[in-house]
């Protein structure tokens, strides 16, 4: 399947919280039903905070109580209601594990959890990073996790979700990010990966905002190493497109991962269980934050000094084709 | 509860209703040789008051969507719920034992399972999950403009977990006139009393503090007191907004077995044979001499 990327370097950045809460409120004016719950961090001001004004009796704000947040959304989606309900990603995964478990994965519940400021978008340092919930969210049985690549398959993700059966998460940055698809005329489906960017040599696999950033890499390997790299956009994690892994890892023998998670347990180690239980003897390296708390600083600054920007991935997947 | 004021009659049928959930219950733990039975003893008055009195669930239609809603919160306590949908013709004592925690063929668990149980409304098991799930529950009862209640039932060593806390809070706040609690106080939790373990008196001054409309009642194993506060308690209505109802029941963990009665070393466990024929005879005792005191 063909689709239209863009590499625009002055494009207008677009924000993901902003572009599906707009997406939330068009679907409240078509007419579809849901429930939104929020934390204390849905500004009045934002496109989340227009869907509350103009929708007050479906949504509910529960302040700083992200375990109670997340267990209201499963009473709620049990009296029949599909829930979105956004939380800073850090404390949805670290404070609510045990609600992400229990209440909305066990009992089965159609709640979509917003889990925003991946990676190190906070800012702040290491107690607003959400480098772990990938790892957490791969080993909780019946969860669906997606990590839209740009603001506009965000939208689509939110608007398919509304009728999916079933508990998801879907996981954004804190502000904004490229556009990695020029239009919306391509088909998205929870849990087919997509192909942005043909390529022969090497095969990088990402998902979120550093799905723009392996295109970038993949244009530096061409011109600068004489290299052809691949880019998939792995918007699911779980469940993941094994065939697609496969397909890759056959036809271009080696396999590059990046994600914006530490390197332990998020999309690198599910790619690298995969390639290892089906024979894979190519190269493979995980690209993503490494086992320490970030240092801190300014969150292009981090992802550059860690080597996860458009340079530092080309750097890697060249020298590890040497 | 928009009934008619509960009369001697009614007390003696619910009090009969409670010494057969009991047998049920003993001899269903003594089959399947896992249960709670100290918190399962403890907590049937106001269980057996709900579902036989004063909630709208018929267990032959437990997804009606017009049904009250109880949510387990203890959910280790699943086998007196069990028990009652049982009495209440759901199920035979035989096909709960044969089906009960068995791999892929499972109907029932030691902690509840709402897919496993039709009955069950969520499935529990780690403390503190219940009353948040249940405020949920009822802000869709509000949205929707349902007049079902959703009941809660915890323990008192539960309240220790900090997410009843936020439960509570966000309860008080959104002023749920169609939320109610009902804490099983026996206080023993699994190691000692709660009050040694991990204070959490004054409850009812708590419970006050975060904007609850807080009702106690002095023996939650004596029926007429049950259903003396049940039916002062107003209607469910999910469109007023008032303070959500806590009853703090006091109650005795292991009650109406006289050898498990107030007994910390019977939180968990099964029951040898032995055992087993001690606690019905006692619980056989205990119900002669409550009916010999009928006038």
């Amino acid at each position: 399947m063909a689709v239209n990327t863009t590499f625009d370097f002055d494009q207008m950045l677009s924000n993901a919280r902003e572009a599906y809460g707009e997406e939330l409120l068009r679907m409240a004016d078509d007419g579809l039903d849901f429930v939104f719950t929020y934390s204390d961090n849905v500004a009045p001001s934002s496109s989340a905070g227009k869907l509350i004004a103009k929708y007050p009796e479906r949504c509910f704000n529960f302040g700083i109580a992200e375990p109670g947040q997340v267990g209201a959304a499963c009473g709620l989606a049990l009296a029949g209601e599909v829930v979105f309900s956004q939380v800073m990603g850090p404390f949805l995964s670290l404070r609510s594990a045990d609600q992400i478990h229990t209440d909305i994965a066990y009992n089965d519940v159609n709640v979509r959890l917003i889990g925003t400021h991946a990676g190190v978008t906070a800012g702040g340092g290491p107690t607003h990073n959400c480098i772990a919930d990938l790892a957490l969210y791969r080993a909780i049985p019946n969860l669906t996790v997606v990590v839209p690549a740009d603001a506009a398959q965000c939208c689509k993700a939110v608007r398919q979700s509304l009728t999916y059966q079933g508990p998801m998460v879907i996981r954004i940055d804190r502000a904004g990010s490229p556009a990695v698809y020029a239009d919306n005329d391509y088909e998205f489906e929870f849990g087919k990966a997509i192909e942005t960017l043909p390529g022969t040599d090497v095969t990088i696999i990402s998902a979120g905002s550093p799905v723009y950033w392996s295109m970038m890499a993949a244009k530096k390997l061409k011109e600068e190493y004489g290299i052809s790299a691949r880019v998939i956009d792995m918007h699911t994690i779980k469940p993941l497109d094994v065939d697609m892994i496969l397909k890759c890892a056959k036809e271009t023998g080696n396999i590059v991962t990046v994600e914006e998670h530490s390197i332990n347990g998020g999309l690198g180690s599910a790619v690298a269980e995969v390639l290892l239980e089906n024979g894979f003897s190519g190269k493979f390296k995980r690209i993503g934050l490494p086992d320490e708390f970030a240092v801190l600083g300014d969150t292009d600054e981090i992802y550059k000094y860690y080597g996860m920007d458009p340079d530092g991935i080309a750097k890697t997947t060249a020298e590890l084709l040497k | 509860m928009n009934l008619k004021p509960i009369d001697m009659a009614t007390v003696h049928e619910l009090e009969e209703e409670c010494y057969k959930v009991r047998h049920k219950l003993l001899t269903l733990v003594y089959n399947i040789g896992l249960g709670h039975l100290g918190g399962e003893l403890s907590m049937v008055e106001a269980a057996v008051a709900m579902y036989y009195r004063y909630m709208n669930f018929n267990v032959h239609d437990p997804h009606n969507p017009d049904r009250d809603r109880f949510i387990l919160s203890k959910g280790h306590c699943s086998e007196t719920l069990y028990s009652i949908f049982s009495n209440l013709g759901a199920y035979s004592l035989e096909y709960m034992v044969e089906n009960f925690e068995c791999l892929d063929k499972s109907k029932f668990g030691m902690h509840t399972n709402r897919k496993y149980c039709p009955q069950i409304e969520v499935s529990a098991g780690s403390l503190g999950h219940g009353l948040p799930i249940a405020v949920g529950m009822a802000l869709a009862g509000r949205k929707q403009k349902a007049n079902w209640r959703v009941t809660v039932m915890t323990g008192d060593g539960e309240l220790e977990e900090g997410s009843n806390w936020e439960a509570i809070m966000s309860a008080g706040h959104f002023q749920l006139g169609n939320l109610m609690l009902m804490i099983d106080k026996n206080s023993l939790q699994m190691t000692g009393p709660t009050k040694t373990v991990m204070n959490i008196d004054p409850l009812d001054k708590k419970l006050e503090a975060f904007g609850w409309d807080v009702r106690v009642v002095e023996d939650g194993n004596d029926m007429l007191q049950v259903c003396q506060c049940l039916d002062n308690v107003p209607a469910a209505d999910s469109q007023i907004r008032r303070k959500p109802i806590a009853i703090i029941l006091n109650t005795e963990k292991g009650h109406d077995v006289d050898f498990m009665a107030g007994n910390v070393k019977w939180h968990g466990g099964g029951i040898a044979k032995a055992q087993y024929e001690e606690a019905i005879a006692s619980l056989e005792k205990n119900w002669k001499e409550r009916q010999s005191k009928w006038q």
